[in-house]
């Protein structure tokens, strides 16, 4: 029993020496050239998944914004359609109906100009015809009455004056 | 002479197939003295056990025959010895093998310094007062170098795959550590240190769980060299990564760890006298339980491996080595979880006591 308690449970100086040796260069060498490199990549990998993840949401957060604000200016074009295709129909009525009120202004006046035109023709048609019936009245008044009645001023005014007369009763 | 043979036939079989001058380095095969004369010695388990599981001067690999013509095939290790009076002297353990003298020295084969090397005189008797001092390159330490070695390799080339694929995903290598690392990391430490300080003490945590792990599974492998040394139940390497813990958690003790010691906050002053040997005692108990647990986890598993084995050598019959065989390879299962476990038991335990020393004073 002493031989196991010595052997196996009391530490020999060699063993402790070694062993402080083996493992305390073990430990320094992986301190410095293995678990900080291998620590810091790790760390740097978990960062950049955590900067990914937190991008990723603000990326769908903005796009769901966007979205949103797409459907709004969609919905304001489509009104603001609405708006324009009823404005054009109201200003195509009005031009329309405009063009139809001058057209007929228009076509009134024509009928006016041509209706003084024809007055002015008549007046003028009158006119001559009046002169032509004196001419004609005075010849043959003179041939009736024969060269008594010459063909004095007076007379040509008294009988435009009948004329006259009869032509307003006529009319 | 048959059972001899059929022993020595299931340990062979039990470890591997046996190519011996692969390993010629410092193999010795000789033929034994006489000592043993041709009498059949009676099987003695407990020797048998304990010379597998302490510390040893020469890796023994097979003895082949039996009394006279008894040859041994064993590693001989460098034997480096140091007294005042004699000096350092550095020399194979082949020299003393079989209890041969060599510049007065001689390897303890019975008695009470069995495994030591003691000074004799010229008669022969050995000197137990005046020891020299042993520092020799024993098999716990070539299996604790050669378990350094693998670890440093494995690390060294996993810190370089990261410098070289940056940032991207694990792969290779990676994937197989990483989780590892984060456990240790993400469950030992964050949780018992706190994440202002866990960093500091991240590199120690890692080494000592990976060192201990490497130690224990090597240690289970039973052949060939370097395989199968009990380092992590030698209690000197145990004492050093506990005294380890032990300095590391001293010195990043804090104003609060060392007032709770000298002046435990709501203990009256007179109580003080006995309450700071008991504090005293605490701070020692603690690296003390861990340096005890791993060594008698890990020895226990290895005396159980090998009292199994033992079984068919005490019924004396092949016929048990079926039962034994099943019965070492569960305990070998058993053995691997241990591995880890005493690996994560003694990391997480460091880092309890580190963040111990470390908290700062809740109220």
């Amino acid at each position: 029993m002493i031989y196991l308690a010595n052997s196996l449970t009391s530490p020999g100086i060699g063993m402790v020496i070694w062993a402080f040796l083996i493992f305390g260069i073990f430990f320094l060498v992986l301190a410095k050239f293995g678990w900080k490199p291998i620590l810091s990549a790790v760390k740097a990998r978990e960062e950049m998944i955590k900067g990914s993840l937190e991008s990723a949401a603000r990326a769908r957060e903005e796009m769901k914004k966007l979205q949103g604000d797409n459907e709004l200016i969609i919905k304001r074009a489509r009104d603001e359609r609405e708006v324009l295709l009823k404005e054009a129909r109201e200003v195509r009525e009005k031009l329309i109906a405009d063009a139809k009120g001058k057209a007929s202004e228009e076509a009134e006046k024509i009928v006016e100009k041509a209706k003084t035109a024809i007055e002015r023709e008549k007046a003028k048609a009158m006119s001559e015809i009046q002169q032509q019936v004196t001419t004609l009245s005075i010849e043959i008044a003179s041939r009736i009455i024969g060269e008594k009645l010459s063909k004095t001023k007076e007379q040509e005014e008294l009988i435009s004056q009948y004329l006259k007369e009869i032509n307003l009763n006529k009319n | 002479m048959k059972t001899k043979i059929v022993r020595e036939l299931v340990l062979t079989f039990l470890i591997f197939a046996l190519s011996v001058s692969a390993f010629g380095l410092g193999t010795n095969q000789e033929t034994h003295g006489t000592e043993h004369g041709g009498t059949e010695k009676k099987f003695d388990a407990s020797s048998f056990i304990l010379d597998h599981v302490v510390d040893s001067h020469e890796w023994h690999i097979i003895t082949i025959g039996e009394g006279a013509g008894e040859k041994h095939i064993a590693l001989y290790l460098p034997v480096i010895l140091y007294s005042r009076e004699k000096g350092l002297d550095v020399f194979s353990s082949k020299k003393l093998a079989h209890g041969h003298v060599y510049k007065g020295y001689r390897l303890e084969e019975e008695g009470d310094f069995k495994g030591k090397i003691l000074n004799v005189n010229a008669a022969g008797v050995a000197d137990t007062e005046n020891r020299p001092l042993d520092f020799s390159v024993t098999k716990t330490v070539v299996g604790m170098i050669f378990a350094a070695i693998v670890g440093l390799w494995i690390f060294l080339s996993l810190a370089r795959s990261y410098k070289k694929s940056g940032i991207s995903h694990p792969r290779g290598i990676q994937s197989f550590l990483e989780p590892v690392v984060l456990f240790i990391r993400d469950d030992i430490a964050l949780p018992n240190i706190g994440e202002h300080k866990y960093e500091k003490y991240m590199p120690y945590l890692l080494s000592v769980f990976f060192f201990i792990l490497l130690n224990n599974i090597m240690g289970l492998i039973p052949f060939p060299p370097p395989f199968g040394a009990n380092v992590t139940g030698n209690i000197g390497v145990t004492f050093v990564l506990a005294l380890f813990t032990f300095l590391i958690t001293q010195f990043s003790g804090n104003k609060n760890h060392w007032k709770h010691v000298f002046a435990a906050p709501g203990v009256p002053t007179w109580l003080l006298p006995i309450m700071i040997p008991v504090e005293l005692i605490g701070l020692i108990s603690k690296p003390f339980a861990l340096m005890i647990r791993l060594f008698a986890n890990i020895t226990a598993g290895h005396i159980i491996v090998l009292s199994l084995i033992c079984l068919i050598f005490i019924f004396d019959s092949v016929w048990v080595s079926p039962v034994s065989i099943i019965f070492v390879v569960f305990m070998d299962c058993i053995e691997l979880f241990v591995a880890f476990l005493q690996a994560y038991i003694f990391t997480l335990l460091s880092a309890l006591f580190i963040g111990m020393a470390t908290a700062e004073e809740h109220h």
